[in-house]
This record gives C-alpha cells, sequence and structure tokens, in this order.
C-alpha cells in the first residue's frame, strides 16, 4: 500500500534551508550547492529530518483522552435523547453509535497508538499560530464595535513584522494597500453589510 | 445519436460568457496557488465557498473544479524549478524535474509536464463522458441500503487511504459524523447537541466548517512551519520539448492517463496517489531504472499527467453516485447542496445542463492551461517571488470577511475561528482533516439511508446482506477494515521492525 501524505500543503521541504530573511534583498542562502545532487532517497530522508519534531507519548495519550472524553460525553448525552430500537429508532440511535465507535476507537489509540510518531510537537515557532489566533480572535470581538478596518490593519501590521519578518517600510505600505483593496472590495464594489467605520 | 445530444448543449452552458469567466478565474486562481506553496486546492476551494452563493450552481462548480485540476499544473512549476513541490500530488516530480532543471532543461520538463497533463485530462474527461452516464444509470436502482452502504464504504476508504494513523483519521470520521448530527433530527424534529442555542437549532452549516477546517487550520499551521522567500530562478527557456523528448514521454503519458483515470475513481483515491503510482510504474519499466533521480522525462510526464487524469475522473463519483471520493469532492458537494442540487445518479437526467456544463468546461479549462504553462509560463515564475508573510495575512482577511457574507452574521465568523483552531490542532495531533469533512458531507445521507433501509428491513441489520449490491459493498467494507489489521500482526509475527527497506520510508514521507 502506497502512503500519502493527502495533506495539500507542502512538506517540510518547504523549509529545507534555513529561512532567508526576507525583505528584498535576501542573502543568498548558504548550503545551495551541497544539497544540489540528492537521490530520491536522500532527498525524503533529508525531509524525514525537517519534519517539526514529533511530540511524545503524553501528547498522543492527551489527545486519545480528549477523543474518549467526546464520545464519552456524546454517548450520555445519546442515551439521554432515548435510543428505541432499529425498527423504531428515536433520536439518539445514530449518535449513540456514532459515538460508541469514538470510544472504541479512543480506546485503541489510547493503547496501542500510544507510541506513534505523527503528532507533532509544540515548538518555539508554536508562538506564531498562538499569536495569530489571538489576532483573529481580537478581531472577530472588535469588528461588530469599530468596523473591520483597524483590526484588519493592525491584523496584517502584526502578521506581516512580526510573524513573517517582513520590514517595517513594506508592512506599512502593503497592510494599508491590502486594507484598501478590501475595502473597496467588500464595501464599495459588492455592497456587503459587513461592519464598517468609515 | 440521442446520447451525444446532452453532451453537445453541454457546450452551450460553457460558452456562456459568465461561465468562460468564472472558467478562466477558477484554473487562474489554480494555477496560483498551484504555484504558491502553502495553501493547497482544497484548503483555497473552502475558502473561496462564499463566492459561490450569489452564482448559478454550473457557474460555481465550474470554478471551483478549474482550481482543482489548475493547481495540478501549476504544481509542477516550483517543483521544477525551486524542487519545493506545490502541491502534494507534484512531490514526484522532484526527483527528476529538478534534476532535469538543473541539467538546464527546465523548458522540456515543463513543456513535458503541460502537455502530459493536458493529455491526461483531455482522456480523461472523454471517459467520463461515456462511462459516467453508465454508472449514473446503473445506479439509479440503487436504495437507501445501498447507500448507506456506499457511504460507509467511501468514509472508510477515504479514512484508510490517508496518511498517518488510521485510527486518527477514522476517529476525525466519527467526529465529522457526529458534527453532522447536530440540529433538528430530520425523523423527529427533536433538536439534538444544540444544547439550547437557537443558532444551532438548524445544525451547523457545512460552510463554516470547511472555511475554517481546512482554511483556517491550514493558515494557521503554515505559519509555523516558515516558507523560505523563494529565489526568483534563472530565466526558463524553450518549453516546447523536442520531438525525441516526446516520443521518449509518449508511453509515459499514455500510461498515466490509464492508471491516473482509474486511480481517481476509486474513493479515497485521486491526484496524489495516481502520481505516486505512475512514478512506481514508470521506473520499473523502464529499461534503465537508474536513470530515474537523475532527470529522466517519462518520471515528469508520467506522474504529472496521472495527477490530472486523476483529478478529472474524480468527478465520476461524485456526480454520478454522489459519493465524494476525497477530501476535494466532498467540497464540490458541499457546495452543490448550498445550490439546492443534491449531486447522485438522478443528477444526469434531470439536469442535464449543469452535468454537461462542468464536463465539458474541462476541455476550455485544460486548453487555458496549456495555454497559460506553456507560452505565458514566464509571469507564473514570476509569482514566485510573492512572499508567504504576505499572503498569510491576505488569505486569513479573506476567510473572515468571506465567512460573513454567508449569512450576514458574526456567528459564522466565529465558528469558523473555531473549527480553524480546531483543524489546527488535528494537523498537529495528527488527525487528518479530510476525513471529517467528509463524513460531516455525508453524515445525514448516511443517517437518514440507515434509518430508512432499517424501517423497510423491518429492524433487522441483517437485511443489508439480502440485497447483492449492498451486501457486496459491506463485504467489501469489512475486508477494507480488517485487512490492515491482521496484515501488521502477520509483520509482527515474521520481519523484524529493522529490516523494513527504505523505499517504504520514502514513501511514507512522500
Amino acid at each position: 500500500m502506497i502512503q500519502v501524505s493527502s495533506s495539500p500543503s507542502v512538506p517540510a521541504g518547504g523549509g529545507s534551508r534555513p529561512a532567508a530573511p526576507s525583505g528584498g534583498n535576501a542573502p543568498q542562502a548558504p548550503g545551495d550547492d551541497v544539497l544540489e545532487d540528492l537521490t530520491p532517497e536522500q532527498l525524503a530522508a533529508q525531509w524525514e529530518e525537517e519534519k517539526p519534531p514529533a511530540a511524545g507519548a503524553l501528547a498522543n495519550a492527551a489527545s486519545s483522552l480528549v477523543v474518549l472524553g467526546v464520545g464519552t460525553g456524546a454517548l450520555v448525552l445519546s442515551v439521554a435523547m432515548g435510543l428505541g430500537t432499529p425498527a423504531a429508532p428515536e433520536p439518539g440511535l445514530w449518535p449513540f453509535m456514532i459515538s460508541c465507535v469514538m470510544v472504541v476507537l479512543g480506546l485503541f489509540q489510547l493503547t496501542v497508538g500510544r507510541h506513534n510518531r505523527d503528532a507533532e510537537k509544540f515548538t518555539r515557532m508554536s508562538s506564531a499560530p498562538l499569536t495569530g489566533l489571538v489576532t483573529l480572535a481580537a478581531m472577530v470581538a472588535l469588528m461588530p464595535a469599530i468596523g473591520f478596518e483597524l483590526p484588519a490593519l493592525v491584523l496584517c501590521i502584526i502578521w506581516m513584522r512580526f510573524l513573517g519578518g517582513e520590514t517595517w517600510r513594506s508592512t506599512l505600505l502593503v497592510s494599508a494597500i491590502v486594507v484598501a483593496a478590501f475595502y473597496g472590495i467588500f464595501v464599495l464594489a459588492l455592497n456587503t453589510s459587513i461592519p464598517h467605520l468609515f | 445519436m440521442d446520447f451525444l445530444n446532452p453532451v453537445i448543449n453541454g457546450f452551450a452552458v460553457v460558452l456562456e460568457p459568465s461561465n468562460l469567466l468564472y472558467c478562466l478565474i477558477g484554473v487562474v486562481i489554480g494555477m496560483l496557488i498551484g504555484v504558491l506553496p502553502g495553501l493547497g486546492p482544497a484548503a483555497t476551494i473552502a475558502i473561496l465557498l462564499p463566492l459561490t452563493y450569489n452564482v448559478e450552481p454550473v457557474t460555481a462548480i465550474i470554478m471551483l473544479a478549474g482550481i482543482f485540476y489548475g493547481a495540478q499544473y501549476g504544481g509542477t512549476i516550483t517543483s521544477v524549478l525551486l524542487r519545493l513541490p506545490g502541491e502534494a500530488s507534484s512531490v514526484v516530480t522532484v526527483f527528476d524535474g529538478y534534476q532535469m532543471a538543473k541539467q538546464g532543461k527546465a523548458g522540456t520538463a515543463l513543456g513535458l509536464a503541460s502537455i502530459g497533463s493536458f493529455i491526461g485530462g483531455t482522456a480523461s474527461i472523454v471517459g467520463l463522458t461515456f462511462l459516467a452516464p453508465v454508472v449514473a444509470s446503473f445506479a439509479l436502482d440503487f436504495g437507501p441500503a445501498e447507500y448507506s452502504a456506499l457511504a460507509l464504504l467511501g468514509i472508510l476508504l477515504v479514512a484508510t487511504i490517508s496518511n498517518g494513523a488510521k485510527t486518527k483519521a477514522l476517529i476525525a470520521a466519527a467526529v465529522g459524523l457526529l458534527l453532522a448530527t447536530v440540529g433538528r433530527d430530520i425523523f423527529t424534529g427533536e433538536s439534538r447537541f444544540t444544547f439550547g442555542n437557537l443558532e444551532l437549532a438548524d445544525g451547523i452549516d457545512f460552510v463554516p466548517i470547511a472555511m475554517g477546517i481546512f482554511g483556517l487550520g491550514e493558515i494557521l499551521y503554515n505559519l509555523e512551519e516558515r516558507h523560505r522567500a523563494a529565489k526568483a530562478p534563472s530565466k526558463v527557456t524553450n518549453v516546447w520539448p523536442s520531438r525525441t523528448d516526446l516520443t521518449q514521454a509518449s508511453g509515459a503519458i499514455a500510461r498515466g492517463s490509464v492508471l491516473g483515470f482509474f486511480l481517481g475513481i476509486l474513493p479515497g483515491g485521486g491526484a496524489t496517489i495516481a502520481s505516486m503510482a505512475s512514478y512506481a510504474m514508470e521506473k520499473k519499466r523502464a529499461k534503465q531504472p537508474e536513470r530515474f533521480g537523475k532527470g529522466a522525462p517519462e518520471g515528469v510526464a508520467g506522474p504529472e499527467t496521472a495527477n490530472n487524469a486523476a483529478a478529472t475522473s474524480s468527478f465520476i463519483p461524485l456526480l454520478t453516485l454522489g459519493i465524494p471520493a476525497n477530501a476535494t469532492m466532498a467540497l464540490m458537494f458541499g457546495a452543490l447542496l448550498i445550490q439546492g442540487v443534491t449531486p447522485g445518479p438522478q443528477l444526469v437526467e434531470q439536469d442535464p445542463g449543469l452535468f454537461w456544463g462542468v464536463v465539458n468546461s474541462m476541455y476550455i479549462g485544460n486548453i487555458l492551461l496549456l495555454i497559460m504553462s506553456l507560452p505565458l509560463v514566464g509571469i507564473f515564475v514570476k509569482i514566485l517571488r510573492v512572499r508567504a508573510a504576505i499572503l498569510a495575512p491576505v488569505t486569513a482577511l479573506i476567510t473572515l470577511l468571506g465567512a460573513y457574507t454567508i449569512n450576514n452574521s458574526m456567528f459564522d465568523v466565529t465558528l469558523v475561528v473555531v473549527f480553524g483552531i480546531v483543524g489546527y490542532l488535528m494537523k498537529k495531533f495528527g488527525f487528518e482533516p479530510g476525513p471529517l469533512v467528509l463524513a460531516f458531507v455525508l453524515g445525514s445521507l448516511l443517517e437518514s439511508s440507515l434509518r430508512r433501509s432499517l424501517l423497510v428491513f423491518g429492524g433487522d441489520p441483517t437485511g443489508f446482506f439480502t440485497r447483492p449490491i449492498s451486501a457486496t459493498l459491506l463485504i467489501v467494507f469489512v475486508l477494507v477494515a480488517v485487512l490492515p489489521g491482521i496484515r501488521t500482526l502477520l509483520a509482527k509475527w515474521t520481519t523484524a521492525p529493522s529490516e523494513q527497506p527504505i523505499t517504504t520510508k520514502i514513501k511514507e514521507k512522500v
């Protein structure tokens, strides 16, 4: 059986060289020549090495426990809704069947799948998605109150300057253009009811 | 020939200016996201779902389909020029494509890939034209029992063929099924899992789930893995392959078309698997297999042909059975449902304009893509300079504002962010998001056909085995579910774990 990453994202080869500081005048990444002549096997091995570090058994156990918790919760709730019989099912029967499968799979994962290495460790880099998430949540919270423009501008600046390492100059320029473009598309052209300040 | 009439009428649908325009938009977006590493076609389609609300169903699907097969063309460019696969389905192209580029034959590699893609895609559309009505007429007799078995098998296959832990993929599918039960019970009208929340009373919409889990989840995940600013590659010249190159690759293109077509139809199959299988087959068949990995033209032409053929043929199960074969098709399914069109065997008969319009638009799309990837390839190479740091906030904002426009409600935006967190955490902990979305889409169909067939069988589950088609499907289901476990057990008893050959490792990674 061929194993395939069905994830559409790029394999870790995407970061195959140290991230060159962006901003136009990126210096030539070192090692360009060293890495040139690789057989498919070596290339695959290199991608394997560059994958984010795998999380330990603890993370696997934690995710299995979450699955178990959700499964059990759904199980209890579906029993409460009434199961009925296969010939005359009540609303709870189908969710009951799914949650049973979930509990079994969760238990299986907890015991047998403990040492799988497919979970990724949270590293220092994980602060980036967290920051991103905070800005997104802030934007959702602020949009109804002050419109989308200012939160969007702040979000762009944070994502480009601090998460993306752009220069201040390109950050400010591009952010302003992006927000203006969104204003033009969503407010002026499409006339949607998105909360806006101006 | 009566059979051909609707096919020809389909061309009239495609040639409507708005459909042509959306086809162009679709393939251009597809090429772009194919070239830009980061977002894949599934994420892009998810993010752009709100765009399809205000257009005709046929126009919407023409555009979304264009994104999907356009990405297969675009992904090649980065694979060949930068050794960074733009899409998962172009990973194997890296091996020989980049070597060809190093030997100064980047243009040839790109040219062969686009010609192969064009032939594979076109051959697959022709196959689709003849096979789809046959499958659909066969499936017209399907009752609820067959549909339950088919949906179960589809979910299981998609979950088990995905990479990573199969248990986790199955768990994701179970979560998807559970999410589909939120809201009113279709039979009794009772509320389920709504926790008294009025917004949840009608169930969770498909679009916020897809946008959150596929779109925002992937954007957040990509923030962690900083993509190198791509160095603008040397100029690409002479994309027209020579006659010798073409003859050398013609066998690979022909085999890739057939292989891709059939792998695309299978549930859980699709472009990525087809490209892998084609590479493996070409290497096995070659007289000098050692040329592979050193710039063999067949190693580029075969997989690139196969991934396009598969991308096209994976529409067959969706448009004829109403069962999406992979996660991207699950998004198409959702997009059609939004439009009030239920894909299934009746589609060919009842809505021939939509069916043949979508199928025939792929001819136009493939021609457009051939033009974009041969004479215009330089433009797309320039786009490689756009940095991920700039793209990320733009896509995030498109997602949030787009989500708002669905129902003009902040609740949807909140849902998208919540499911974005879920999607990110799932990727971190090794749970594939694809099975969740697929199972969510099929959830209500599965429940209603299961309950309906149980009513027919008087509550006796063995009734499923009294009908030949559902019995066969369920036996396959059991085999697929049980065989891998048995095989692992056998393998544990017979071989020591350290003796794994290196090739399996590559395949797992890729």
